[in-house]
C-alpha cells in the first residue's frame, strides 16, 4: 500500500501561529496568502466570462424573469388609460349593483380614450375578459363626450349590456393589473371578479389537453428517437474512421436544408397519394380507395418530429459510445459475459449519460416545436407552441402567451430536476 | 515452476499467422509452446505482434492461419467468453458504473453462481490483493495502483487456469510498477496458474518470467529463459533490445571451433564467439557494458580514449571511443583500488573472448 | 476588338451610375404585402408605374398577416415599414389601438368617370378612417372538375359526404367554417350573423363542422389548398378564389370554383403610424387606388376592385386574350348572388373565445 501513506500532517519544521495555523515565509498565515493568491485566479476567471455572463443576462435571463414572467401576471392596458373607473372597480365588490359614480368615472373615461385614440387597446383587453365587451366599448366611447347625468341610464340606453353585472365584473377583472387571470386562463381557468377561481367552460378547455399532447408527443418522439437512433450511433461508433465520417455527414445532412423543406418532403412521402402509400397500394398491402392515412394527424407529427429531430439523439450517444473503451466490453466477455451480456451490463450502462443527453436534447426542443406539427399535425397535432404563436401573433394576447410560456417553462424546468434526481446530471454527456 | 520442455504444451501456437488487410503479415509464422503455470513474457517493440498474438489466444482476433490450442483443444473457433481465460487490461478496463464489489462478482454472476458462493469468492479476491475495505467504492474511487489490484482480482476471481496480461502496468508510475511486478510474481507462484504477460519494458520482463519470448517484425527472435536471452543473445536485434550492448562493426576473418578472428576498425584483429554470423563477410559483435576489462594484461586489447564520465553511486559509467566507436560503454565498479580513470586520457580495453558474440550484421 | 469592350464596358458603367443615381434622387418606401402570386399583381398594377412616374423606389416585404409586426414597430418607435396590405378585422384593430395613421380620404382621387371617391368606392368600404380598400377577395369551395363530373353547386353539397364522398379541406381558424356551416344549415347569408351572435347559432354551426370533421384535412397558407386539390388528397377545399384561379390560370388545372355561399372581405392599405415615408407612402396609395391601377392588377389576379368605376376597365388575364377578368371575380354578379361580408366586429368581438372552442373542438 505505498500510495495510501502520502503525508497529509504538517511539516514538522513549518512555522506556525499561537492557534496552531500555518504561517507562510513572510509571516502571514498561510489560509490567507492562499486566499489572496486565489482571489487573483478569481478574478481573472470571472473577467473572462464576464461577457458572456453580461450577455445571457441581458437576452436571456432579464427578457425571462422581467418580460416573459413578468408579462404573464402584470398587464395594466386598462389602469394606464382609464384611471378614473379603475380606482372605484378596484372597490366595488363585485356583484352589487354598479352605482351611478361608477357610471360617471367609466364615461368620462372612455370619452378620454376615445380621444386619445387608445379605446381599442382598453376595449381588447376587457375582451380577452368578455367576449363582445369590445364592440361594446368602442361603440359607446363614440357616443361618451356627448353623454349627460344621469350616466348609467345613459350607458344602458346606448346598449343595455351595460345593464349587465358580468359586463362591470370584466371591467374589475381587466382594471386589476396584477392579476392571476392569465395564468388561471393557461390552465383552463377563470379568475372571477369576486377573487374566486372557477373552472373554465367545458367546450373552452383546451391548455391543460395540449400541454399533457405536448409532453405526450415530445415523450413519444423521445423514445423514437432513443430506439431509432442507439442502433446507428453504435454503428457509426464502431465503423473504421472514414466510413464513420462518412456516416456523420449523412446524419448531419438534414440540417443543411431548411426545417420547412424536410416537413414538406415528408408530407410528399406520407399523404394518402403519396410514395409509401403508392408503394403500399402497388404491393397489394391496401386497395386503391382505402389508403392507410398517415400524415395530418398524430402518426405525421411523430414521424416528421421524429426524423428532425434524430440527429440530436445520434451525435450525444455516438460521442459518448466513442468514449467507451473497446476494452470494457473484451473485459467482460473474458470474464465470461456472453455478447449480449457483456452489452447489456458493461456497453450499455456506459452510454446512459449519451442516451440521458440527447432524450433531453430532444425532448426539450420537441416541446417548443410548432411549425412542424402545423404542417403535418392536422386536427389533433397542434401542440401548445402553436397556441402561444396564436396568442404572439394573431390575438396579440401578450398576457396569455406569456402566461403559456411562464407555464412551459415552468414544466421544463420541473421534468429537468426530475431528470437531476433519477439520472442525475453529472452523468449527461453531450461529448 | 514448471519450465516448458516442450512435454508440457498448455498453450500451443501452431504456425499461426494474422493479416489485417490481407497485404502483410502482422504475425508472421507463429510456433510457440507455453507450459502449464509457466509464467511467459511476449516482450517486443511496439507493432512487433505480441499483442496481437495476445488478442488470439483471448478471441478477440482470429488467426488468419494455423491453429491456437489450449490443454489440447483448438480454440480456434471458440467465442471468448467459453474459453475462460482470465485477462488483464493495459487500462484495467473496470466497469466505472459498477462498485468494486459487483465488478469482481460480476464473472462469478455470469457463471450463475449462487450469492454465498459469489459472496465468499470475492470476499477472498478482496483479501488476496489486500483490498477488503475497499468493496464498496466505485473504481474511479481508488489509486492506480488500488485499480491494477482489483483488475488482477478480477481475472483471477473465477479462478482460470490460463490469464492474459497486456501491459498491466504501463500506467503506474516507477516506484509503483517495480512493487506490483512482484506482487504478480507472488500471486502467480501461490496459485500455479499459467500466465502469458505482454509488454514492451524488458526489466520488467526480465523481472517476472520463466521465459521471455522477444518479438519483432511478426516473428520471435529468440525464446529463452531471462539469464539466457541476456547473457547470450541470438542475434544484433535481442542483443540491443534486452540491456545495454556494445557494438562494433568488423569483418571476419575466419572461423575455427566456434571462435570468429574479426578485423574492426583500423586493422585491430580480436576474437568473439561465432553466434550467428557467417563464415567471413560483415558482423557485428557485441559485448556488455559490464563485461568490458580495463587491463593492460586483458585479452582482446585494444585502445580506449576516456570521452565521458558519469558517477552513478555503485558504477561509473564511462563512454569511450574504441576503434573508431565514440558510443563505446564500458561499466567500472565502484571499487577503492580501482585506477581512477580521467576524461582524454587513454588506456587498454580488451575482454573475454566467451563475453564477446559476434552476431548478424544488421 | 479590346477598345469596342472597353468601350462598352464604360458605358456600362456610366449608364448604371446614372440608373443608380436616379434612383437616389426620388424617395424609397417599404411596401408590404402576403407574397406570391397576389405580391405579383401588385408589383406590375401598382409598384412598376408608380415606380416608373414618380422616380421613387420601392422595397417590397412579405408577411403573413396579422398585426403582431406592425405593433412591434409602433411599440418600439422603430417603424420601418411605409404601407401595409391587410385584412379588415385588422385595419379596424390596428385604427382603434392607434397603431396607423388616420388618412384624408378626401384627398383620394376621383374615379376615372368623374365620380368622386366617396361615392366610387363600393359602399360602406371607406368607414375605417385608417384604411383605404384595394381589392375585394373571398373564401369559397373548390373541387377538381375532372374527377367529379356531376359536381357541387352549393354550400350544403360541400358538407354532403355521403352525396359527394372524399376528404374536404378546410382552413384551421373557426373564421368562414363557422358560417359556411350555417349556410349549408339553410340559414340565409344576412342572417348567418344574428345566428352565430348567439350560444345556439354557435352550437349549430360546430354541430354542422361536426357531421364532416373525420374527413377533413386542415389547411393553413394560402397556397396549400390548390395544392391538396392537385395532389387529389381531397375531394373539396375551401380556398381564397384568387389562389384557385392562378391555379387555372397559370397552371391549366381542371379546378372549378362553387360560388355559392362565399364569404368575401376587404384587403386594404394602411400606413403604419410614424412610418418613415409617410408623404411618399401617400402618394403612392394614391395611386394604387386609382381607377386604372385596380382596373389594371385584376387583369393579374381574380380579386375584385374596391372603385365601381374600375370594373368596365378590368380586361383579359395577361397573356390569354380569351380569359376574361370579369367574369372571375367575387363581385360578379353571377358569383355574388349568395355571398357574405365576413363581419370584422363579429370576430373582432368573439375570436379569442370562439378560437379556444375551435381548438379544443379539434383536439376533442
Amino acid at each position: 500500500m505505498t500510495d495510501a501513506s502520502y503525508q497529509t500532517a504538517p511539516l514538522p519544521g513549518a512555522p506556525s501561529d499561537a492557534s496552531g495555523a500555518l504561517l507562510a515565509a513572510d509571516g502571514t498565515p498561510l489560509k490567507q496568502r492562499l486566499r489572496q493568491a486565489m482571489k487573483v485566479s478569481r478574478r481573472r476567471a470571472f473577467l473572462l466570462v464576464a461577457p458572456l455572463l453580461v450577455f445571457i443576462l441581458a437576452s436571456f435571463v432579464v427578457p425571462i424573469v422581467a418580460l416573459l414572467l413578468y408579462q404573464g401576471a402584470y398587464n395594466d392596458t386598462y389602469e394606464a388609460r382609464m384611471p378614473a373607473s379603475t380606482a372605484l372597480l378596484q372597490q366595488w365588490d363585485g356583484v352589487s349593483e354598479p352605482t351611478e359614480e361608477m357610471a360617471a368615472a367609466m364615461v368620462a373615461d372612455l370619452a378620454a380614450a376615445r380621444e386619445s385614440k387608445e379605446i381599442g387597446k382598453v376595449a381588447s383587453r376587457v375582451n380577452q375578459e368578455l367576449s363582445g365587451t369590445r364592440s361594446l366599448m368602442t361603440k359607446t366611447a363614440r357616443r361618451a363626450a356627448k353623454m349627460e347625468p344621469p350616466y348609467l341610464a345613459a350607458l344602458i340606453d346606448r346598449d343595455k349590456d351595460w345593464a349587465d353585472i358580468e359586463t362591470w365584473g370584466a371591467m374589475k377583472l381587466a382594471s386589476t393589473s396584477l392579476t392571476p387571470a392569465f395564468y388561471a386562463n393557461a390552465i383552463d381557468m377563470k379568475y372571477m371578479p369576486d377573487g374566486s377561481f372557477e373552472d373554465q367552460e367545458e367546450q373552452r378547455q383546451i391548455y391543460v389537453s395540449l400541454f399533457v399532447r405536448t409532453l405526450l408527443v415530445s415523450g413519444g418522439v423521445m423514445i423514437a428517437c432513443i430506439f431509432l437512433g442507439f442502433p446507428v450511433a453504435y454503428l457509426i461508433a464502431h465503423l473504421p474512421a472514414r466510413k464513420a465520417n462518412l456516416l456523420i455527414i449523412l446524419v448531419l445532412l438534414p440540417f443543411w436544408t431548411s426545417l420547412l423543406v424536410r416537413t414538406t418532403a415528408w408530407i410528399a412521402m406520407l399523404q394518402s397519394q403519396g410514395v409509401l402509400n403508392d408503394m403500399l397500394v402497388f404491393l397489394g398491402v391496401t386497395s386503391d380507395d382505402s389508403r392507410f392515412s398517415l400524415i395530418y394527424n398524430m402518426t405525421g407529427t411523430v414521424v416528421a418530429m421524429t426524423h428532425i429531430l434524430l440527429p440530436f439523439m445520434i451525435l450525444p450517444i455516438y460521442s459518448v459510445m466513442k468514449a467507451i473503451p473497446p476494452s470494457h466490453v473484451r473485459a467482460a466477455k473474458s470474464l465470461g459475459a456472453t455478447d449480449w451480456t457483456a452489452f447489456w451490463r458493461v456497453y450499455f450502462p456506459a452510454t446512459i449519460p449519451g442516451i440521458g443527453a440527447g432524450g433531453l436534447l430532444v425532448f426539450i426542443l420537441a416541446i417548443g416545436y410548432y411549425i412542424t406539427p402545423a404542417l403535418v399535425g392536422g386536427s389533433d397535432g397542434q401542440l401548445i407552441s402553436n397556441a402561444i404563436a396564436y396568442h404572439m401573433q394573431r390575438s396579440l394576447n401578450y398576457s396569455l402567451a406569456a402566461a403559456l410560456g411562464g407555464i412551459l417553462l415552468l414544466g421544463v424546468l420541473v421534468l429537468y430536476w426530475l431528470y437531476d434526481r433519477i439520472v442525475g446530471i453529472d452523468n449527461m454527456k453531450l461529448g | 515452476m514448471a519450465e516448458a520442455e516442450g512435454s508440457n504444451d498448455f498453450v500451443v501456437f501452431d504456425q499461426v499467422q494474422k493479416s489485417y488487410d490481407g497485404e502483410t503479415l502482422v504475425v508472421k509464422n507463429l510456433n510457440l509452446a507455453i507450459g502449464k503455470g509457466e509464467f511467459l513474457t511476449m516482450l517486443g517493440p511496439s507493432g512487433s505482434g505480441k499483442t496481437t498474438c495476445l488478442m488470439m489466444l483471448a478471441g478477440f482476433e482470429t488467426a488468419t492461419h494455423g491453429e491456437i490450442r489450449l490443454d489440447g483443444n483448438s480454440i480456434n473457433n471458440i467465442p471468448p467468453h467459453k474459453r475462460g481465460i482470465g485477462m488483464v487490461f493495459q487500462n484495467y478496463a473496470l466497469f466505472p458504473h459498477m462498485t468494486v464489489g459487483e465488478n469482481l462478482a460480476f464473472p462469478l454472476q455470469v457463471r450463475k453462481m449462487s450469492k454465498a458462493v459469489t459472496k465468499e469468492k470475492v470476499a477472498k479476491a478482496l483479501d488476496m490483493v489486500q483490498m477488503g475495505e475497499f468493496g464498496d467504492r466505485r473504481p474511479t474511487q481508488l489509486s492506480g495502483g488500488q485499480q491494477q489490484r482489483l483488475a488482477l482480482a478480477r481475472a483471477l476471481v473465477f479462478e482460470p487456469e490460463l490469464v492474459l496480461m497486456d501491459e498491466p502496468l504501463g500506467a503506474l508510475d516507477k516506484q509503483l510498477r517495480e512493487h506490483m511486478q512482484y506482487e504478480i510474481k507472488h500471486i502467480h507462484e501461490q496459485l500455479g496458474v499459467t500466465v502469458v504477460y505482454v509488454t514492451h519494458d524488458q526489466s520488467e520482463a526480465l523481472t517476472m518470467s520463466d521465459r521471455i519470448a522477444v518479438f519483432d517484425d511478426g516473428i520471435i527472435q529468440q525464446l529463452a529463459p531471462p539469464a539466457v536471452l541476456y547473457e547470450k543473445p541470438d542475434n544484433a536485434f535481442v542483443a540491443s533490445f534486452i540491456g545495454e550492448n556494445n557494438k562494433l562493426r568488423g569483418r571476419i576473418n575466419g572461423v575455427s571451433d566456434g571462435v570468429a578472428s574479426v578485423t574492426i576498425g583500423e586493422g585491430a584483429n580480436v576474437q568473439a564467439l561465432a553466434v550467428n554470423c557467417g563464415e567471413s563477410g560483415e558482423t557485428m559483435l557485441s559485448i556488455r557494458p559490464e563485461r568490458v576489462i580495463l587491463a593492460a594484461d586483458a585479452p582482446n586489447r585494444l585502445d580506449g580514449k576516456v570521452m565521458e564520465l558519469i558517477y552513478l553511486g555503485d558504477h561509473i559509467r564511462c563512454r569511450m571511443s574504441v576503434a573508431g566507436d565514440d558510443a563505446f560503454i564500458v561499466k567500472v565498479p565502484n571499487s577503492s583500488d580501482h585506477a581512477a580513470l580521467n576524461v582524454g586520457e587513454t588506456c587498454p580495453v580488451g575482454w573475454v573472448t566467451e563475453d564477446c558474440r559476434a552476431l548478424d550484421a544488421a | 476588338m479590346t477598345r469596342a469592350i472597353l468601350l462598352a464596358a464604360a458605358s456600362g458603367i456610366a449608364l448604371t451610375g446614372a440608373v443608380y443615381a436616379d434612383a437616389h434622387s426620388g424617395k424609397s418606401i417599404t411596401v408590404v404585402s402576403w407574397g406570391g402570386a397576389y405580391t405579383k399583381s401588385q408589383v406590375e398594377a401598382y409598384h412598376k408605374p408608380w415606380i416608373e412616374q414618380t422616380g421613387n423606389k420601392i422595397v417590397s416585404e412579405d408577411y403573413n398577416g396579422g398585426l403582431a409586426e406592425i405593433k412591434a414597430q409602433v411599440e418600439a418607435g422603430n417603424v420601418t415599414w411605409d404601407i401595409v396590405d391587410v385584412e379588415l378585422s385588422d385595419a379596424v384593430r390596428a385604427c382603434d389601438e392607434g397603431l396607423a395613421e388616420e388618412l384624408d380620404m378626401s384627398a383620394l382621387p376621383d374615379g376615372a368617370d368623374g365620380t368622386p371617391a366617396a361615392e366610387d368606392f363600393i359602399a360602406g368600404t371607406l368607414d375605417v378612417p385608417c384604411a383605404v380598400p384595394t381589392i375585394v377577395w373571398s373564401t369559397i369551395f373548390a373541387y377538381d372538375k375532372e374527377k367529379m363530373e356531376d359536381g357541387p353547386t352549393t354550400m350544403a353539397d360541400f358538407f354532403d359526404t355521403e352525396k359527394f364522398p372524399g376528404k374536404r379541406g378546410l382552413r384551421k381558424s373557426p373564421k368562414a367554417n363557422l358560417e359556411m356551416a350555417l349556410i349549408a344549415d339553410g340559414v340565409a347569408a344576412d342572417e348567418v350573423y344574428d345566428v352565430l351572435g348567439t350560444d345556439e347559432g354557435v352550437d349549430r354551426a360546430f354541430a354542422k363542422l361536426d357531421s364532416i370533421k373525420d374527413d377533413v384535412v386542415w389547411w393553413e397558407a394560402g397556397a396549400q389548398p390548390p395544392q391538396l386539390l392537385a395532389d387529389g388528397e381531397v375531394a373539396m377545399t375551401t380556398a381564397y378564389n384568387g389562389r384557385i384561379f392562378n391555379a387555372v390560370a397559370a397552371e391549366d388545372k381542371p379546378f372549378e370554383i362553387v360560388w355559392d355561399g362565399q364569404i368575401w372581405d376587404l384587403d386594404l392599405w394602411i400606413i403604419p403610424k410614424g412610418a418613415p415615408n409617410k408623404e411618399a407612402a401617400m402618394d403612392f396609395l394614391k395611386f394604387s387606388t386609382g381607377t386604372q391601377a385596380l382596373a389594371d392588377q385584376a387583369s393579374w389576379i381574380s380579386y375584385g376592385p374596391t372603385r365601381k368605376s374600375s370594373s368596365p376597365l378590368v380586361g383579359s388575364y395577361d397573356g390569354k386574350p380569351d380569359l376574361k377578368m370579369g367574369p372571375q371575380m367575387p363581385t360578379a354578379p353571377d358569383n355574388f348572388k349568395n355571398a357574405l361580408q365576413n363581419d370584422f366586429e363579429f370576430w373582432a368581438d368573439n375570436q379569442d373565445e370562439l378560437n379556444e372552442r375551435f381548438n379544443a373542438w379539434l383536439a376533442s
